[in-house]
């Protein structure tokens, strides 16, 4: 059967609309998306006629994209574009600017569709917490897609975009990209200006692609990758070609699996096609051995202090006064407490009082100075590790996919399904998740590789070889 | 218990009701008894981290550059007087 | 037990400067005074979600500028840290300010108490002077059910200057203000204009009983337009204390508002929580190293502060400790003075007619000395008049507030109003007899003994020669004549 033109990969996207143009693409995906986004919730706003207002005539629609079309998570600022980060708080909350990976998108001739659902704020692992309403798995609908960049991951596993960007706090990307079947990198801090993404843990954040393919994946981050003078945590390094790496050749690479991450609770069908693809790479080439990281175990508490204290901070400024939502109030205290109370969810409180409290006066030691020492722990731990090998490989998550509802009333279970996902931002190290096999009920299961910060190269090889190799990209949910 | 919600609360602009607070200082008391592991590690001497990257100095020069968004924020922001946001009364004067 | 308890007041002072680079602190809108409202803003000052702070590379430098020239230890290593806390004026509901690491640490600044007839010096410490972003500005008056906000102000660079608790008097605290003040305008880092807030000062204030060494329990006072303001506000609040220590009542740690009219601080009640801000490292912004060679540069280009100035002005001038502290207040000033003795004038007679008649003129008028129409080459030009005796000095006053007015040169005003001094001896002469003659009465009286008499007949030659007459060479004639 002749592939559809929403199935297309960024890659072949490309190609086609260079000799073709965009529209009949850009079509195709509108179309998919009108039919699924009902029954999945991957979008919060479904709008290309914004952006064939605000943009653009043919011609903008070259560069290397040519105007093939993506999607970006409902928390990085478009111009004139209503950007709520799937929270009640930012309703009505229109840029005035566009962050600078929608600037180098633009230019390099992409065609925005709408922005993807995501939980509030980007709290949460399983998009239930979004303003929206949850978003559905689409290899199974009563199951949840992960989190946060959930509707990012389903719009692309669902062929509702060509392609998608994410942020990643604490494993947003990669965590949907396992759940969804597709592929998702978090770049090393730095390498992607976070000028325009909406903060959630300032010193975790990165942007990244969620993609059909690790080429897709290659492409994109060549364009949002880069020093941006308005983002003072950005790194002024040359940005290689990242196409380049995907050569089938992981021939003396040295792969890490730590026996920390292959323990009880773990999923036995995840840790079986994990491994299998770690004995994939290793017929290809490549040196498997087993590593420790020890302090693996304290890493999520560490994040809960620290990326929780910066979020109750990046969320002061939601206070009624700029922007979004405005609750009436007798006085200006009235005015702050409605506001907040009325414009956060649950998760969101729950993080913001949990933050507030690990900073302020008296357990400020405890907890925040406590946790940022453990957090150097934890980066010696990698700092060793790379010692020793070139890659980590390990599952991405520990279960598959979930129900909608299994986890959503007991915070610190959902808090613990990004155990595996958290070390790389802790340590701010480049991680990419991309399927790896299947579970006996057909859901996706998704293999982490983590590398040395800056070597996003050395990711893109093994990743490449791995999927080649199995080619389950193919294999698509029936929707 | 440590945790005194209604503080925190307070700290953070945050007035809940009731049946919030018990179920929020529920969960919040269960996620610190977990972060307590923590307390395991010594940690005497080690540095602690703010910042994965080993960045210093990133400075921009002082060159003015005037963009002007004041009417398009002016024109969505949920209350205004003029070209002013305007917000409730700050204090009750006594 | 009848003696009274005596008490002291001990106060700390900060001072929060505006530093003059043309870009906000963390973003590149202008800093111009004066806009309007919420013009100069952008995402990035306004705290829009989303947005990230730079740092201003020339803030830190005028910061270490300052630090520098108040001898404080400029740190190698420095961070910035939020402040969080909310209010319609902070955007981000957290100020990006400096904690633990601030870029100047321990300096101290000297101030001269004047005491009768000595003058008194005194080291007063400086705790820290650190990085901060201003807020905007909020305007309550004569708003309906509201409060307006105007972000202009919103990231303007400020340093906030932390003395230590070693102030002892409201005089004292006046006199640290006004040197501080004065270092910062030679230093060229900040307007320093209280009115339109680039330089605002709090003060931190309490009693105890004299010999004892804890503190007492402070209390904050805000909202001072002045230094006087400051002086005044100072004086009731340790009246306010004392009189409550006295009592034994129990003073509260509060912040409370200075308010002009009245003359008395009010408390400002609310209901919030104890401060708690919650500082933690900025993670949008990475750590600085102020590099030795930087630190170099900007020690080598400090200018001469007035201190030395002063020292310098007595040494070379030979100028009275007095006079010579005031031409040196004002950099401008001290400019003015020192081109008029480089193209030539004595330096006492400048500094005389400068700290005299020109300041009172410049004052009168309300013109700053760098505005003055009457540049120093044109003073001089009337001191040459003087020197040559083609004017009196009695004549040169009645000039000077013409060349003020119509900016032309002391000799161009002499020659067109016919006011060239007259020199002429047997002119001179002729007009004395004339008088001695008709006044014989007071010519006996004055070869009697009544000195003062002569006085009389050089009002009277001036009269003649309508102010004119050499006033030295009047005195001399006469004397003749009337001893003869």
């Amino acid at each position: 059967m002749e592939k559809q033109l929403y199935e297309l990969t960024l890659k072949e996207a490309i190609d086609v609309a260079k000799a073709e143009g965009p529209w009949e693409i850009i079509r195709a995906v509108i179309d998919r998306t009108a039919l699924l986004n009902p029954r999945l919730n991957a979008f919060v706003r479904f709008e290309p006629e914004h952006f064939l207002k605000k943009s653009r005539k043919s011609e903008d629609f070259k560069g290397v994209l040519s105007g093939a079309p993506l999607s970006v998570k409902d928390n990085i600022c478009i111009h004139g574009c209503e950007t709520t980060c799937a929270s009640k708080i930012l309703r009505g909350h229109v840029p005035p600017y566009d962050a600078t990976v929608i600037r180098k998108l633009g230019d390099a001739g992409a065609f925005f569709l709408g922005q993807c659902n995501m939980d509030e704020f980007a709290f949460g692992s399983s998009c239930e917490t979004s303003a929206y309403g949850a978003v559905k798995n689409p290899w199974d609908i009563e199951r949840v897609p992960g989190g946060s960049s959930g509707g990012s991951a389903v719009a692309v596993a669902a062929d509702m975009t060509i392609a998608a960007l994410g942020s990643d706090t604490g494993g947003s990307i990669r965590q949907p990209a396992a759940l969804c079947g597709v592929v998702g990198l978090k770049p090393t801090y730095g390498r992607v200006s976070r000028y325009g993404l909406i903060a959630f843990g300032s010193s975790f954040d990165q942007i990244g692609p969620i993609t059909k393919t690790v080429e897709d994946s290659a492409i994109l981050m060549n364009l949002i990758s880069g020093f941006d003078p308005h983002d003072s945590t950005s790194v002024n390094q040359t940005v290689p070609d990242y196409t380049k790496a995907l050569a089938r050749n992981v021939k003396g690479l040295r792969i890490g699996l730590p026996k920390e991450y292959f323990v009880e609770g773990i999923d036995p069908e995840v840790e079986t096609k994990v491994r299998e693809a770690a004995n994939v790479l290793k017929q290809l080439g490549a040196q498997i051995k087993t590593i420790s990281l020890p302090h693996t175990a304290y890493a999520v508490a560490v994040y809960y202090i620290v990326a929780v204290a910066e979020a109750s901070s990046n969320l002061g400024r939601f206070d009624g006064v700029q922007y979004g939502l405005r609750a009436p109030g007798k006085n200006l205290l009235e005015m702050y407490f409605e506001t907040r109370n009325q414009g956060f969810g649950e998760e969101a409180k729950r993080r913001i009082l949990l933050g507030n409290f690990v900073l302020s006066a008296g357990y400020y030691e405890a907890y925040y100075r406590k946790g940022q020492k453990v957090r150097t722990l934890i980066r010696k731990d990698f700092e060793e590790a790379f010692k020793e090998v070139d890659l980590i490989l390990t599952p991405t998550s520990p279960t598959p996919a979930f129900k909608i509802n299994e986890k959503i009333s007991d915070p610190l279970a959902m808090y613990l399904s990004d155990i595996f996902t958290i070390p790389a931002n802790l340590v701010g190290i480049p991680a990419m998740s991309l399927p790896c096999g299947f579970t006996e009920k057909g859901l996706p299961i998704g293999v982490q590789l983590m590398a040395k910060p800056f070597d996003e190269e050395g990711i893109f090889r093994a990743a490449f070889a791995l999927e080649q190799e199995i080619r389950i990209y193919k294999r698509k949910p029936k929707l | 218990m440590e945790f005194e919600i209604e503080k925190i609360a307070q700290l953070s602009r945050l007035s809940l009701k009731p049946e919030e607070l018990k179920k929020l200082r529920k969960d919040i008391e269960s996620i610190l008894g977990y972060i307590k592991t923590l307390g395991d590690l010594k940690t005497g001497d080690i540095e602690p981290t703010s910042h994965v990257l080993d960045l210093e100095n990133v400075f921009r020069k002082d060159d003015v550059t005037r963009i002007n968004i004041r009417d398009e924020v002016i024109s969505r922001a949920p209350c205004v007087e003029g070209p002013f946001f305007k917000v409730p009364k700050v204090v009750d004067k006594e | 037990m009848n003696t009274k308890i005596q008490y002291e007041p001990v106060i700390g002072l900060e001072v929060h400067v505006q530093l003059s680079t043309k870009s906000k602190l963390f973003c590149a809108c202008s800093t111009q005074f004066g806009e309007a409202p919420n013009q100069n803003t952008c995402p990035v000052c306004m705290g829009w979600p989303g947005s990230l702070p730079v740092l201003n590379e020339e803030a830190l430098k005028l910061a270490v500028r300052v630090g520098l020239a108040l001898h404080c230890q400029v740190s190698e290593k420095i961070k910035f840290d939020r402040k969080n806390y909310f209010y319609p004026d902070l955007p981000k509901a957290y100020q990006i300010s400096q904690y633990d690491m601030p870029v100047n640490k321990l300096g101290w600044v000297e101030i001269e108490i004047q005491n009768g007839k000595e003058i008194q010096k005194k080291k007063i410490g400086i705790t820290r002077a650190h990085l901060e972003e201003d807020a905007g500005k909020l305007l309550h008056e004569g708003v309906k059910d509201g409060s307006l906000v105007d972000y202009n102000r919103a990231g303007t660079p400020l340093l906030e200057i932390v003395s230590e608790p070693e102030i002892y008097s409201p005089k004292e605290a006046y006199e640290y203000l006004k040197t501080l003040k004065m270092i910062l305008e030679y230093l060229e880092v900040s307007d320093c204009n209280m009115e339109e807030g680039s330089l605002r000062c709090d003060a931190n204030i309490s009693v105890r009983p004299v010999g004892e060494m804890k503190l007492g329990t402070k209390t904050e006072i805000k909202n001072m337009n002045s230094f006087r303001a400051v002086e005044r506000a100072l004086n009731y609040e340790i009246g306010r204390q004392m009189e409550m220590a006295a009592q034994g009542e129990k003073i509260l740690q509060e912040t409370r508002l200075w308010d002009e009219t009245s003359g008395q601080t009010f408390s400002m009640r609310s209901k919030e929580e104890a401060h708690d801000y919650r500082y933690f490292p900025e993670p949008d912004l990475v750590p600085f190293r102020i590099a030795r060679e930087m630190m170099d540069s900007i020690q080598k280009a400090l200018p001469e502060l007035p201190a030395a100035r002063a020292k310098r002005f007595q040494d070379d001038y030979q100028l009275s400790a007095y006079d010579a502290s005031v031409l040196t207040q004002e950099k401008a000033l001290a400019n003015y003075f020192e081109a008029c003795v480089k193209e030539g004038s004595d330096p006492k007679t400048a500094c005389n007619w400068i700290l005299s008649e020109v300041l009172a003129l410049l004052n009168a008028k309300c013109i700053s000395v760098k505005d003055s129409p009457v540049q120093p080459k044109d003073l001089l030009g009337m001191l040459r008049l003087i020197e040559d005796k083609t004017i009196s000095g009695k004549i040169a006053k009645e000039i000077l507030p013409l060349m003020f007015e119509t900016m032309k040169s002391a000799a161009d005003i002499v020659q067109s109003r016919g006011l060239t001094q007259v020199n002429d001896a047997q002119l001179l002469e002729d007009l004395a007899d004339k008088i001695v003659q008709a006044n014989p009465v007071l010519v006996e009286d004055y070869r009697a003994g009544k000195k003062k008499a002569l006085a009389f007949f050089v009002g009277q030659i001036m009269k003649e020669t309508k102010g004119k007459a050499n006033p030295q060479l009047v005195n001399e004639i006469l004397v003749k004549k009337l001893g003869g």
